[in-house]
Order: structure tokens, then sequence, then C-alpha cells
């Protein structure tokens, strides 16, 4: 069970007070959207080996969401941040 | 095979008996057995039949990687452990243990025949042999015949098949330091790291006593006094808890480990409120594995037979049960370690006929010699003789690893064997830690460690110079014989098996082990991987680092199912919701079905009415009369803010941000794809303030969906939603003498139909308390549904029970109101759709506002697929047979004789009797339904097909006059 933590909170807690939320940074194309691209927003997802930004939600704890990145291979824990802030630069 | 009782050595209470029997022989043991240890106190040496080959088979170890000796233990009704090792079961009075995978009797076992037939039984055999012929797409042999046979002459003991009467505990725990192994140097780190007091440390032993090897040593030496005194020193510290008997099975990342205590299995009659086994779930900032290693069987023809242990169980055997495993004693090793089990043997009054030193001339062996011991360098083994008992061992000499010279047959009970050491690090492994081969020690040892976990003692690798030496793979002189020659004792792999997996294609080590089953069983081959992968190796022609290792998995020993279901079984296996109103549908004889958590009342039987007859009569007095429903399970969500119109209009289709005060609307939610996933009631308390109604099943989605848009996209909205699904009981009065019905109990509101019209709401009293009114129908009858906080809902259904009876009505259940809503075509979200379906595909294309500049799910809905031909339309259905209910699910065909291949063209997604149309109905999903009203349509059924004729989906009132009286 992994450590999270809430960026919110300030502090890591165990992973069934989370809920995951799906990947991070996906944003519904500016209208108007080709087809293709409103399918890319709707379907089309990374399957990343190595960092990957996904939303949870502390959903037992303060309820809000935020963005987290974790190395899918040793599911290292390497930053937590607030929706609408930057991408935390690392080297992945 | 003769094993007896060491009259001065081993730490048993010699004096007090224990009775217990296996296969149900009475034998006699003492405290501190372990069931392997009195059976070879008794001179039983044939514990187990082997998986595959039936071959009989004793114990080989003395702990947890023990493959063979794997017996089932009752204590009574379903307290019954299949494959329990025999060598970790610690004997108590009364013990009843029985024996595996044997018939009729363990001596006598006629599916030993499997052995006669090896020849046939290779690596892959299954896959090879029975996967066809195929009838009709089916493997009928496989199914019918082969997997019903197989499953029963193939295995391991037979699980228990009465409920499990014992109680499971489950706790959570944290610790600074987790040691797991308590041997030297186990204890060690558990001494050092709680000299601070503020430390708190956790160490836990899987075996019933702490110190490992440390166990073993002398009463009285340096070793024995180490221990004694780390013990004490321990126990008396507060920071320090200590557990027995507790496995550490899985372990994780940030120091996340699991646990399994077995707390009541050692007790001849455990205190009644004690639970059998306990999961601990800890969390440790830093864990130190003081595992110790394993030492590893050889590999030579017939090296399974009952007699032939590890040397290093042995030396246990004796120190902790004084038990001498056999009167004539060969020894064949490839380490210094194994000299040591033939003195302290010998010294407890066992005959070691001879040492097998499969190395060269030694200082070991000297010294042996010296002491008068027969001591052989540089041999090989070619056999062993014996069948249910070993009766001797075949030793030739060997020169650069080949055979030289004749061989001899050297009688013997017991052969003792010592192939090297393995750093036992299955729990590093899991938590991702890498494993390093080390070629001098022929083992893989710690690489680089995840953070917080550090290895203490011999499982680092860094061995004493007694326990380095390896003998990998199968021994010289043996080639033609690989057959018998075992790795993976408990599946029955052999030599020629991974051979053979080689040579059939299979490269990596992960497909030789999948394909050959080498380390797959229960012991996880704790004991043969490292000679399998040196085998393969060997095969493949390359080294074993370039070969790789197999992944460890949890759990590192198997673990019980009440282990992990702990308390969480029967009523406590989820939470159970119940309805302020739940204790009278339970005077009024509710069925209830389960719905997520809830209990719901199904429906509510007179005596002597059937269920499906009180159906039909609660759906026939709601559109006659009244009835009264609990719709307190439906979800509610309270919105605030500026912004919650706009929120609101953002997050359904339809248009609400001028819904005006005192309205409601029905509303559909979509995802961003465009299809339904819940509906409900919009409901405008005040310029700021709405009422929101969810499925009962989507409560908690639609509150997250709300918190998601709110939180991540909508953040320049002033909105806040909050749960109150549980602060309101609401009751839904419905039928044409609803309003009169409620009206005696309102305050405050003006229930005429101008006044107080479909789709109002109203905040007033309900018989004194504060009420929130809606004028909703999900049956398509005059409907009110009245919001009373959860503390009134009783006596408010109380009060309308009496009123509604008065007037020819009562209360009605969850499938009656199905029935009412089908009859209407209202769909419901889950049933008529499945998240394929659109507003547009169930005929819901008015509740989209089509002004709107913005929805969830309206771009979504332009998509081409969405807006192509061909889609599933919601349509009414009547059998023309009108008794008959058609199967919910069922697929709908529109050729009466379809040839093979033909897709289904939709299916019945809601299907009931209407005592309103004095028939059956069904609603379904129909390809370009919308324009096939008229047509008929075929359901393939097993006992034959069923037609039905094609209907608009609203089959009572369609024009909507009773809903709006």
């Amino acid at each position: 069970m992994l450590l999270i933590p809430c960026p919110y909170c300030g502090f890591a807690r165990p992973e069934i007070e989370f809920r995951h939320a799906g990947a991070a940074h996906i944003v519904r194309p500016e209208e108007p959207a080709s087809d293709a691209a409103y399918a890319a927003f709707l379907y089309e997802r990374d399957n990343v080996k190595g960092i990957t930004a996904e939303r949870w939600r502390h959903v037992h704890g303060c309820g809000r969401f935020f963005n987290l990145l974790r190395d899918t291979v040793s599911d290292r824990i390497l930053a937590a941040y607030k929706p609408g802030e930057k991408k935390p630069e690392i080297a992945g | 095979m003769s094993g007896f009782r060491s009259e001065s050595v081993g730490a048993i209470d010699r004096a007090r008996r224990l009775n217990f029997t296996f296969d149900g022989v009475p034998y006699q043991g003492h405290p501190g057995d372990t069931l392997a240890s009195a059976l070879l106190a008794n001179g039983v040496s044939l514990m187990g039949r082997s998986f595959k080959y039936h071959r009989p088979r004793g114990v080989l170890a003395a702990g947890a990687e023990e493959p063979n000796a794997l017996v089932t233990v009752s204590r009574g009704p379903g307290r019954v452990t299949p494959n329990l090792r025999a060598s970790e079961v610690e004997l108590h009075d009364g013990l009843v243990a029985t024996s595996q995978n044997r018939f009729p009797s363990l001596a006598f076992d006629l599916g030993a025949i499997n052995a006669r037939l090896k020849p046939l039984f290779p690596a892959g055999f299954y896959y090879k042999t029975f996967m066809g012929p195929a009838l009709g797409g089916k493997a009928v042999l496989w199914n019918r015949l082969f997997e019903p046979l197989i499953r029963r002459a193939a295995g391991l003991g037979r699980p228990p098949e009465e409920p499990d009467p014992d109680e499971y505990a489950s706790t959570f725990a944290h610790a600074e330091v987790l040691v797991i192994g308590s041997g030297e140097a186990g204890l060690r780190a558990a001494f050092d790291a709680s000299a601070n007091p503020a430390t708190r440390v956790i160490l836990c032993e899987m075996e019933n006593d702490f110190g490992g090897w440390l166990r073993n040593a002398a009463p009285g030496s340096a070793d024995s006094r180490f221990r004694d005194e780390a013990l004490a020193t321990l126990c008396a510290r507060p920071n320090v808890r200590m557990l027995a008997r507790t496995q550490a099975f899985g372990m994780f990342l940030q120091g996340f480990v699991a646990l399994a205590e077995r707390v009541t299995d050692h007790l001849a009659e455990p205190a009644p409120d004690l639970p059998r086994e306990r999961l601990w779930q800890l969390r440790a900032g830093r864990i130190v594995l003081a595992t110790g290693a394993l030492e590893r069987p050889l590999v030579f023809p017939d090296n399974d037979r009952p007699g032939i242990l590890l040397a290093s169980a042995a030396h246990a055997l004796l120190a902790r049960n004084g038990v001498i495993p056999g009167r004539a004693i060969a020894i064949a090793t490839a380490t210094d370690s194994a000299y040591d089990t033939a003195h302290v043997l010998r010294e407890a009054g066992g005959n070691v006929v001879a040492i097998l030193d499969l190395r060269g001339a030694s200082a070991a062996a000297n010294a042996a010699r010296a002491e008068g011991f027969r001591v052989e360098t540089g041999v090989t083994l070619l056999g062993t003789a014996g069948k249910n008992a070993l009766k001797g061992v075949i030793v030739a000499p060997v020169a650069q690893g080949q055979r030289q010279g004749p061989s001899e047959t050297l009688a013997c009970d017991s052969l003792l064997v010592s192939g090297g050491f393995t750093p036992t690090l299955h729990l590093l492994s899991q938590a991702r830690g890498k494993l390093r081969w080390d070629e001098t020690l022929s083992a893989f040892v710690p690489g680089e460690l995840p953070e917080g976990i550090a290895i203490a003692g011999v499982a680092t690798g860094d061995f004493p110079p007694a326990m380095r030496g390896a003998a990998l793979g199968l021994l010289p002189g043996n080639e033609g014989k690989a057959a018998s020659a075992f790795v993976d004792f408990q599946n029955d792999v052999t030599v020629r098996d991974i051979r053979l997996a080689t040579r059939e294609g299979f490269r990596s080590i992960e497909h030789v082990k999948r394909y050959t089953t080498t380390g797959m069983a229960t012991d996880q081959g704790k004991t043969s991987n490292i000679h399998a992968l040196a085998i393969a190796a060997e095969a493949l022609g390359q080294s074993i680092p370039e070969t790789g290792h197999t992944t460890f998995r949890q759990p590192y020993t198997p673990v019980t199912f009440g282990t992990f279901a702990g308390p969480h079984r029967g009523a406590m296996f989820e939470p159970t919701r119940l309805t302020p109103m739940h204790d009278l549908a339970v005077t009024q004889g509710a069925i209830f079905e389960d719905i997520g958590q809830w209990k719901r009342a199904h429906a509510l039987p007179r005596a002597g009415e059937s269920v499906g007859d009180a159906v039909q009569r609660e759906a026939r007095m709601v559109r006659e009369t009244v009835g009264l429903f609990d719709a307190s399970t439906l979800g509610k969500i309270e919105l605030i803010g500026r912004d919650a119109a706009v929120f609101l209009d953002r997050l359904y289709t339809n248009p609400l941000a001028k819904l005006p005060v005192g309205r409601s609307r029905y509303a559909l939610m979509l995802n961003e794809a465009g299809f339904i996933i819940e509906d409900g009631i919009v409901a405008r308390l005040g310029e700021n303030r709405f009422h929101v109604t969810t499925t009962t099943g989507g409560a908690a989605r639609v509150l997250h969906a709300m918190e998601d848009y709110r939180q991540t996209e909508f953040t320049d909205l002033d909105v806040f939603p909050a749960s109150v699904t549980e602060h309101w009981a609401v009751i839904a009065v419905q039928g044409p003498k609803a309003r009169e019905t409620i009206a005696p109990f309102i305050e405050g509101i003006d229930l005429s139909n101008e006044a107080f019209p479909h789709m109002a709401i109203r905040e007033g009293r309900f018989a004194g308390v504060p009420c929130r009114l809606m004028r909703a129908s999900f049956t398509g009858e005059l409907g009110y549904e009245v919001n009373v906080p959860a503390g009134h809902g009783l006596a408010a259904m109380e009060a309308l029970l009496q009123r509604a009876e008065s007037l020819g009505g009562g209360l009605y259940g969850l499938e009656a109101m199905h029935v009412l809503r089908a009859e209407k075509g209202y769909i419901i979200v889950g049933q008529e759709t499945d998240g394929t379906v659109t507003p547009g595909d169930c005929g819901l294309d008015w509740a989209i506002g089509k002004t709107k500049p913005f929805f969830i799910g309206q771009r979504g809905l332009a998509r081409p697929d969405l807006v192509a031909s061909g889609r599933k339309q919601l349509v009414g259905l009547l059998p023309d047979d009108p008794q008959l209910v058609p199967e919910e699910g069922a697929q709908i065909i529109r050729e009466s004789d379809p040839s093979t291949g033909v897709s289904a063209s939709g299916h019945v997604t809601s299907a009931y009797r209407s005592p309103h149309l004095g028939r059956s109905f069904a609603l379904g999903l129909l390809q370009d339904g919308a324009r096939r009203h008229g047509e008929t349509v075929v359901l393939p059924m097993p006992g034959g097909r069923v037609t039905l004729t094609v209907t608009a989906p609203v089959l009572v009132d369609p024009e909507g006059r009773r809903l709006h009286g």
C-alpha cells in the first residue's frame, strides 16, 4: 500500500484514503475541435513505463483532487502538486 | 528407516508425552516436537506422496522451505487445514494429521502407477495432450473428462467443506524499526535499534521460538548464552514487541509489510476468545532483513527417497527435538558445515557411516578422518537404493567432472545432503530490491537495496567459511538418468523436464518456469530454484546472470483465506445501510433485496400471498388508489453558491441556468463521450440553493464528479455541493389519490394543481416538521415526494400509511416501482443504459438544451458514431404469448431463422408482467428501433424462440393525463 503525500493536508497518508482519478493534464480541446482531436482527448492515453502524471483525490481526507508524479517501474512517488500548477520537471 | 530419539540432546520436554495420530495410527511425542520430528522419532519417514508421480516422500527440511511433507491437520468440523508443512506443525496433545495425495494408503498408493508412466509425462504434457479435439469450439474432452480426472488425481490436500468456525483478527501497527528473523543477526539488530527507548522495534520470527540457528547451539555454549541474554534484554525493553509464529509474507514499498501470526493452532485447547490467526499490516520506518539462508539439496538420480534430508535440517532436528534421523547415516556435502552436523550427530549417539565430500581433499576432510570418520572426497552420487525408505546410496569417484572407476553402494537409512546455501531474499525481491549473482558463492546476494531496507547476517551473502561451497545442477556421471533426478520435489520437475523445455525453445527462465512448473508449487521452489536455474543456464549455454531469475511473489509461505478475510465475513463483510423506515417495512412483511449496501423492500407480500402476486397487487394499487414507497435511498445533494445554477447547467444536459425557483427538472448527466451516466431531479429551492437527486447507486459517483469539475475545471465558479442523502427520509406518494393522502399533513403549501404543478418543489411542514415537498412521478401517476428530516421518517411513513390504507392504498416495493416505471418507458440508468447509450437512443432528446453554449458531453454527442444511423434505440416489446415474461439480457434478432454468425440487433433490458395491461411486456434496445414499431423480432432462447412485436416504449398513458391530474 502506497503512502501518498497530499499537497493540501501536507503529509503522507495510506493509499486507502485516496481514490485514483485517471491521467493528469488531459484537457478538453478548444472548440471547434476536430473529431480526431476529441477522440484523442477521450480515449488516447499514454501507458508510461517510467514517470507518469496522474490525478488522485484525497476522498477520505480533505476531499481535494491533486496531481502526482509516480514512477510506474519503482512505484516511487516523485512529486505531488495542486491542479493548475505546472508539472514539476523531473528527469526520468 | 528408523529414526530415533537421542537420549541426551534436544530441547524437548521428555517428562511429558503428547498423543497424536497420523493417518489414524496413534503415536506419542513430546512438547517441543514438530509433527515431522515426532514422526521421525517414531521411525516414520514416509510422510507424503509427490504431486505428479505419487513418489513416496519424507521430510527434507526443518522449516518453512519443506517441499515434501505436506499434511492435512484436522481440528474438528470446518477446522481442516490442508497442505501444512509437517516440519512447521507444532505437536500438541490430540493432534490429528493425515497424509495427502494417496489412495488407498500412504504406503500402498495406486497413483504411484504414474511413476511407471513417467516417460509419458514430460514437461508440458497437459498442454500437449489434452487440448483437443474440440467439438463446436469447445474442448469437450478436456472439460468433461481430463480436467476432472487430473484434478482428482494430481494434487494437494482437499479444502475443508464446512464453513470455518474460527475467528480471525486484523491489526495495524507502526514501528521505527522492523526486524524480520531472530537469528543472531536479527537479535543484534533488534538489540541495537531498541537501545533508544523512543524507537519502537518489532521483531518477528516465523518459527515458534526466537533464535534461528542459535537454537541449534549446545546448551551452555557461548552462542546459547548470547541468545538467552539477548532475549531477556529485548523482552525487558518496553519499546520492543516480539512476535513469534509470525510470518512476514509480503513486503511492499515504503516500509509496508504484511505479517501472518499463528495464534492458536499450536494449542491443544485454545482459549475461546483467541483468534486463530492475526493479520498485521505494518508500516516501518526501517526494515532489517535478517532472514538467514536456506540450504540446497543435491540433484542426482532418485534423490527424493524418504530418509534424504538437508544436513542443516538434521542438525536442527537433533538440537531442537532430539531426533536422529537414522541408524546408519551418510552425509553428502559440498560445504564444510555438514562436517559440524556429523560431529553433533555422533556426539548425540548417531552412527555416521560416511562423509561423501563432492569436492577434493580439504582440511575439514582430513580433520574428520583423524577423528575416525570415514571420509570419501572427490566423489559423485549415482543414485539411491530403496523404495518407501532409503536403503543405500551409490557413490563413485569423479575427476574433472567425469566419473572414474566403479561405483559402490553404501548401505544407509539416512542420507544428509548439503549442496550449498542461498541467502533468503524473497522479501527483498518482493519490495523490488535487486539481486546480484555471486559466482564464488553460487548464489544470489543483495544488490541495490530499496530505501529503508537493510540486510543483516548471512542473508547478505557474507557467509562464514563453513557455508561456502556449492554443487549446482545434476551431479556428474548421471547424464543418462536426468529423468529420475528431481529438481523441484513438490511439483515433480526433473532435470530432463528443464532440459526439454530449453530444447523446445523456451529461453526465458520465466517461460521455462511456467512450462515445467518448476518453482510454482506452494513452496515456490525455496530449495530448488537455484538448481533449476543452473540446469536451464547450462542447457542454454549461457551464464546464470544472463539467464536471470524468476520473480519472487507474495506470500513467502501460504496464508489462509481466514487471515486475509479477518473479521470481514457474513454480516461484517460490508456495511449495511438501512433507511429510517426500515423497521416499518419489516413489520409489513417486506422481502428485502440488496441494492449496493442498501436493504430495499422488494415487495411486501401479505399472509398467503406469493411475491409475484404481491408485486401485481402493489402495482395495481398505485394505478387505482395510492401507494407509498420508501425512496430514502435516492442520492441527494444540496448545492449552494452564487454560481450553482451555472454549474448545474454545465454538468447536466438540460437548460438549468434559468430554472425558476420552486421548479425542478428531470435531468441527464453525460460523460465527456456523450453517454448517459446518471439521471435525477434538479430542483431549485432558492436563487443560490438547489436540491439534486441521484440514483441510489450513483450518489457518491455524482458528488465525486461534481467535486472534480468544481475543483479542477470550473474553478472560477462559486458553488459548494454537499451530500444530504442521509439527512432526508423520502416517501414517494403515488397514485390518483396521492393529493388526498398527503393533504391532511401538509402545512404552508397550496397543493392545488395550479399552485403546485408537476415538477414543482415547495418547502413547508409535514405534521409539524420541516418538509421539502416535490411533485414528481416515477410511476406516471400523480405523485409527490415527501422529504422530512431522517429522524422523522418513520413517524411520517406510519402516519401516511394509516391515511393511505383508509383510501384503499398501502406500501409498494421496488419491483412494483419497476413495473410502473417500465410501463411508462422510464429508464433506469444501468439497466436501460450500459455506458454506450445516448439521450437520443432513449428518446430523451427533449432533455437536451439545444441552445446551450456548453454542457459535459455536448461535443461527444456530435461525434460521427453517435450521430450515425443504425444506433440501438429504446423500444417497447410485446411478446406474442402474453403470459411469457422474456429474460432480461436476451439477445434480439430480426430474422426468425438466422444463419450462423448473424449479429444480434439488440437486447432486452427490462421485462415484467403488467397488471394494468393484463399481459407481459418488455423494454429493449434495438437497432433503428424507433422506426421498427410494429415489426416482429425474435429472442433465440434455450427453450425455443420467443417472438415479440416492437412498439413505442410508453405503454401506459402516453399523453401524460394521469401525471398532470
